[in-house]
C-alpha cells in the first residue's frame, strides 16, 4: 500500500511538474491572471469604491456574495463543532482548590456548586501548579493582542487587514487566555451563549447591511444606497468597514466555539 | 545549459509547490493514522494557496493597495496596472486560509468523535472494529 502510494504520488508529481512547463513564467506581467479582470480592478477600484486597498475593495464589494457565503461557511463549520462535540450531560464531580491554604476540595454533587471567590479557584483533575511566568506574560500581553486585532479589522480599507485577520487574531487571543489560565477561566470571560450570539450576529451584520441596501431601493450589498442617512463622503468604504466587523464579529466567535468544543470533547470543563 | 538554467529561474516556484503537494498526497495516502492524513490534508492546501499567490505575483510591482492621494478628484487616470501586482488571488486564498481553518476544525471534531466511540484512530485498527460488528 505504502509503495503504492509512493508510485501513484510520483507519477501525479511528474505529471504536473511536466505541466508547468505551459505555465506563464513566475512574475511575469502579461501572465493570463494578470489580465482582463483584474487590470480592471486595479485600475477603476479607487474610482468605483473609494478604497484604497484593492483586496478588501475585491473582497467586500466587487466579490460581495463570495465573501458572505464564506462567512457563513465559516459560521457553518462552528455550527458544526458544537452539533458534533456538545455534551449536555451534567459535569459528574468538581474540584477546588482553597488557595491560601492548597487543600482541594472534591465535590461529587453536580448540584452543589462552591462560589468561587478569592478564596476558591477551580482546578482540574490533572492540575499542575499555574507558572507564574506565563501567566504574567499572557495577561500583559492579551490586551495588546486584542487592541491590534481590533486595528487591523477597522483599517482593511487603507492598509493590509480586514474582518477575517482580525477576526482571526482576536480568537487567537482568546485562545491564549484559554491555554495560559485554563478553560474555565476564558468561559467565565465569554460565555457560550455569548459566543454563540455573537457569531450569528456577526453573519446577519453583513446580510443586514446587504439587504437594508435592497430595502433602500439598490441591489444587494450596493452601499451607495446608504448615502441620503450617513452622507456622501467615503460612503462605500464606510459600508465595507460595517461588513468586514460582521466578519470579524462571526470568525472570532467560531474560532473560540471550536476551540473550546474540541480541546473539551464539548464537556467544556477541562480542556488543554 | 544556459536554457535549463533560465527554465529553472522561470518555474522554480511551481516546482516547489507540487514537492510540497506531493509530500501532502502522500501522507494523505499512505499514512494510518487519521490525525496524520489531516496534517497532510492541510500541507496540501497550503501548497494550493502558496500557488496562487505565487500567480498574482508581478516583478517590479508592489502590493495592491493604492499609494498617494487618493480623495475625490485625484488623478485617477495614473493608476497603471503594470505597479500592482494582481489582488485577485489574494481575495480568493484570504477568505480560502480562514475556512480551511474552520474545516480543519470540523474534521478535528470529527476524529473526536471518532476516538469517543472506537478508542483509536489507527485506520486498519478501526476497520478491524468496524468488521467485529
Amino acid at each position: 500500500m505504502r509503495l503504492l502510494g509512493f508510485i501513484v504520488v510520483c507519477l501525479t508529481g511528474g505529471l504536473l511538474l511536466y505541466g508547468t512547463g505551459e505555465l506563464p513564467n513566475w512574475g511575469d506581467p502579461n501572465s493570463p491572471a494578470s489580465l482582463h479582470l483584474s487590470n480592471h480592478y486595479i485600475e477603476h477600484a479607487v474610482a468605483e469604491t473609494e478604497v484604497p486597498n484593492l483586496v478588501t475593495a475585491v473582497l467586500a464589494d466587487y466579490r460581495g456574495f463570495d465573501t458572505m457565503f464564506e462567512t457563513a461557511v465559516v459560521f457553518c463549520a462552528g455550527l458544526a463543532c458544537f452539533l458534533l462535540l456538545r455534551d449536555f450531560r451534567p459535569k459528574k464531580e468538581q474540584y477546588y482548590r482553597h488557595v491560601p491554604s492548597g487543600v482541594v476540595l472534591h465535590v461529587k454533587n453536580p448540584e452543589r456548586h462552591v462560589a468561587v471567590g478569592k478564596e476558591f479557584e477551580d482546578m482540574d483533575r490533572d492540575w499542575v501548579p499555574s507558572d507564574t511566568i506565563i501567566k504574567t506574560v499572557c495577561r500583559i500581553l492579551i490586551p495588546f493582542i486584542q487592541i491590534y486585532a481590533l486595528y487591523v479589522v477597522a483599517h482593511g480599507d487603507f492598509s493590509p487587514g480586514g474582518g477575517f485577520q482580525g477576526g482571526v487574531i482576536f480568537g487567537s487571543s482568546l485562545i491564549l487566555l484559554a491555554i495560559s489560565y485554563n478553560l474555565k477561566t476564558l468561559l467565565k470571560r465569554v460565555s457560550e451563549k455569548f459566543l454563540g450570539i455573537f457569531s450569528a450576529l456577526g453573519v446577519l451584520v453583513y446580510v443586514g447591511i446587504g439587504a437594508i441596501a435592497m430595502l433602500l431601493g439598490g441591489n444587494f450589498l450596493d452601499y451607495s444606497k446608504y448615502a441620503p442617512i450617513f452622507g456622501e463622503h467615503h460612503i462605500r468604504a464606510l459600508g465595507m468597514l460595517g461588513v468586514e466587523i460582521g466578519v470579524g464579529m462571526a470568525v472570532t466567535a467560531v474560532m473560540a466555539i471550536i476551540y473550546i468544543n474540541i480541546v473539551s470533547e464539548g464537556r467544556h470543563d477541562e480542556g488543554l | 545549459m544556459t536554457d535549463f538554467l533560465a527554465l529553472i529561474a522561470a518555474k522554480y516556484n511551481y516546482w516547489l509547490y507540487i514537492v510540497l503537494m506531493m509530500i501532502g498526497l502522500y501522507a494523505m495516502i499512505a499514512k494510518n493514522n487519521l490525525i496524520k492524513k489531516l496534517v497532510g490534508m492541510n500541507i496540501f492546501q497550503t501548497a494550493i494557496i502558496l500557488f496562487y499567490v505565487s500567480i498574482g505575483f508581478k516583478h517590479d510591482a508592489t502590493i495592491p493597495i493604492i499609494q498617494g492621494d487618493h480623495g475625490h478628484g485625484a488623478a485617477h487616470a495614473a493608476i497603471k496596472a503594470a505597479d500592482y501586482i494582481n489582488p485577485l488571488p489574494h481575495v480568493l486564498m484570504l477568505t480560502a486560509i480562514v475556512v480551511s481553518v474552520a474545516t480543519f476544525g470540523v474534521a478535528m471534531a470529527l476524529c473526536v468523535k471518532i476516538y469517543q466511540r472506537y478508542q483509536t484512530l489507527e485506520e486498519d485498527e478501526l476497520r478491524m472494529r468496524l468488521s467485529e460488528k
